[in-house]
């Protein structure tokens, strides 16, 4: 998947003429104040939302028969959002049960997809049995189950605790390097995207703009060492800076 | 902690309360010398349920066949409909002074005309109790169908749900507690509502129901007949309430928070 362009803008004060290129494979965070409407932009990507105005392209050699991209999309709501009645095999089981994927061939992929976050051992746990960062890892290996070319999150860690969150940041990560899927990443908090992106779109609202576009360069590997470096403070103070102007253009 | 002399304290203290309380009965019958036609004693009660028995057990059956009967097809025809009505707002809508019309009308008083249209008395009392037990399954249903999660449903379109299975793999699961609910209520409300329906007839006869021999008790002043009949059916409702409860719990105690105890 390479050049998705998409222009849409919306009547109301959510979006207006929203102009954005995603490259295949890149880790692209969305960064804004809340309310800039970094996660309705989200919602019309996945096609939960229609745009009022404006389309989305997808490249077309890689698009499924419902117009979307191969495999669908991922997406990490929020919330873990998983059925309380099913066990996690069976939440991470769902996508694929919908397509009439039989229960015997899904087995496979997902205890890999389990495996992958850590959960393998925890496949006939109920949720309720789970911490919520568990909870959020099998959110996420569901959005994986279809094998997605695109991964959307939606300020996915916002609810956890910062240890938790730390060592979510770095699944992901590695989640993103392993499977070479196009992440899209919702957040409103500069260190996160910073950590993790490899590109920072930081938007203003009211209505939604693109009001920064920044390439992050990042080192090699990250991890705990990244955090406290001169490169990752640099990095902080560019986004922030960003954000400042995209608050204050807001206000005025 | 709860010990195992705890557990076995909550269930015996209840058991020796309701002891208590016959022998303290029993003993005012017998110290007062009250004859049984003003107040029965237990022991007159229990001479009664078993000399009576070939009158009240047949007539037990029939109102259990009844309000079995009445709450299986509340059952089914509250959960069809909802499914229906949650199909569409106008449908609801359009159906709403209908349910509203038929749920805060008193059963009771439209017995009368029911008795008058059925085919025949127990048609008449069947669809009786059915019209009681419907209402908590239908309302009930229709607020679990309504009340899922909505990130779920975003997720099923994301995933191109049909509707079929949309309902199938989420609505229905997710009313689940919602159903058991109205359960609950529509298992007891159907003997409550076979019974009141037996009143409003008044048959007598070979398919008389427990609530016609209550009657017919009353009228001969059989007083430990009438408190056998009444036994009877508290250990009905007792076994319903028990069983829905069972059904409920071996349903939801895996996953919802009704049913499970809380960690500490």
């Amino acid at each position: 998947m390479h050049d998705v362009g998409k222009v849409f803008s919306n009547g109301t004060v959510a979006l207006g003429a929203l102009s954005l290129d995603v490259r295949e494979g890149e880790f692209l965070s969305l960064l804004g104040p809340s309310g800039c409407g970094k996660s309705t932009a989200l919602r019309i990507m996945a096609g939960l939302a229609a745009p009022s105005s404006g389309t989305i392209a997808w490249p077309s050699s890689t698009i499924n028969r419902r117009g979307l991209p191969e495999g669908d999309i991922g997406f990490v709501f929020q919330d873990p959002t998983l059925m309380p009645w099913q066990t996690v095999f069976g939440n991470v089981y769902l996508p694929l049960r919908l397509r009439g994927t039989g229960k015997a061939q899904a087995r496979d992929i997902v205890m890999a997809n389990l495996a992958r976050v850590g959960l393998a051992d925890f496949a006939h746990a109920y949720p309720r049995e789970l911490s919520g960062g568990m909870k959020m890892r099998v959110s996420i290996a569901r959005a994986l189950v279809t094998q997605p070319k695109v991964l959307l999150l939606d300020e996915p860690f916002a609810a956890l605790d910062e240890i938790t969150r730390h060592k979510l940041n770095d699944d992901v990560l590695a989640l993103w390097s392993q499977t070479g899927v196009t992440v899209i990443f919702v957040t409103h908090s500069v260190f996160e995207s910073v950590y993790l992106s490899s590109r920072i779109v930081v938007m203003r609202g009211r209505p939604g703009q693109v009001f920064s576009d920044l390439a992050i360069a990042q080192p090699a590997v990250r991890g705990a060492a990244y955090r406290v470096s001169e490169l990752y403070r640099a990095n902080c103070q560019a986004v922030s800076d960003a954000l400042q102007g995209a608050m204050q253009m807001a206000e005025t | 902690m709860v010990s195992a002399w705890g557990k076995a304290l909550q269930i015996l203290v209840p058991l020796l309360a309701l002891a208590a309380g016959i022998v303290v009965w029993q003993w005012i019958v017998t110290a007062n010398q009250i004859p049984s036609y003003i107040l029965p004693g237990p022991l007159d009660v229990a001479l009664a349920l078993l000399s009576d028995s070939a009158t009240l057990w047949p007539a037990l059956l029939v109102t259990l066949a009844i309000t079995l009967m009445a709450l299986a097809g509340a059952l089914v025809g509250g959960v069809l409909i909802a499914i229906v009505i949650v199909q569409s707002r106008w449908l609801e809508l359009a159906l709403s002074p209908f349910t509203v019309i038929l749920q805060v009308t008193p059963i009771i008083a439209i017995a009368p005309l029911i008795l008058i249209y059925a085919p025949n008395t127990q048609t008449a009392l069947l669809i009786c109790a059915f019209a009681v037990a419907f209402f908590p399954v239908l309302s009930n249903m229709v607020q679990g169908l309504k009340s899922v999660d909505h990130g779920l449903l975003d997720l099923f379109e994301l995933h191109g749900a049909s509707r079929w299975q949309t309902l199938l793999y989420l609505r229905l699961p997710a009313s689940m507690p919602y159903f058991m609910a109205g359960l609950r209520i529509a298992g007891g409300l159907s003997l409550i509502a076979a019974i009141v329906a037996e009143f409003a007839a008044g048959s007598a006869g070979q398919g008389a129901g427990l609530a016609f021999r209550l009657l017919e008790a009353q009228y001969r002043l059989n007083l430990p007949r009438m408190f056998a009949a009444l036994v009877m059916l508290c250990g009905t409702g007792i076994a319903i309430y028990g069983l829905t409860s069972l059904i409920s719990w071996l349903t939801l105690h895996r996953w919802h928070e009704s049913a499970t105890r809380r960690e500490n």
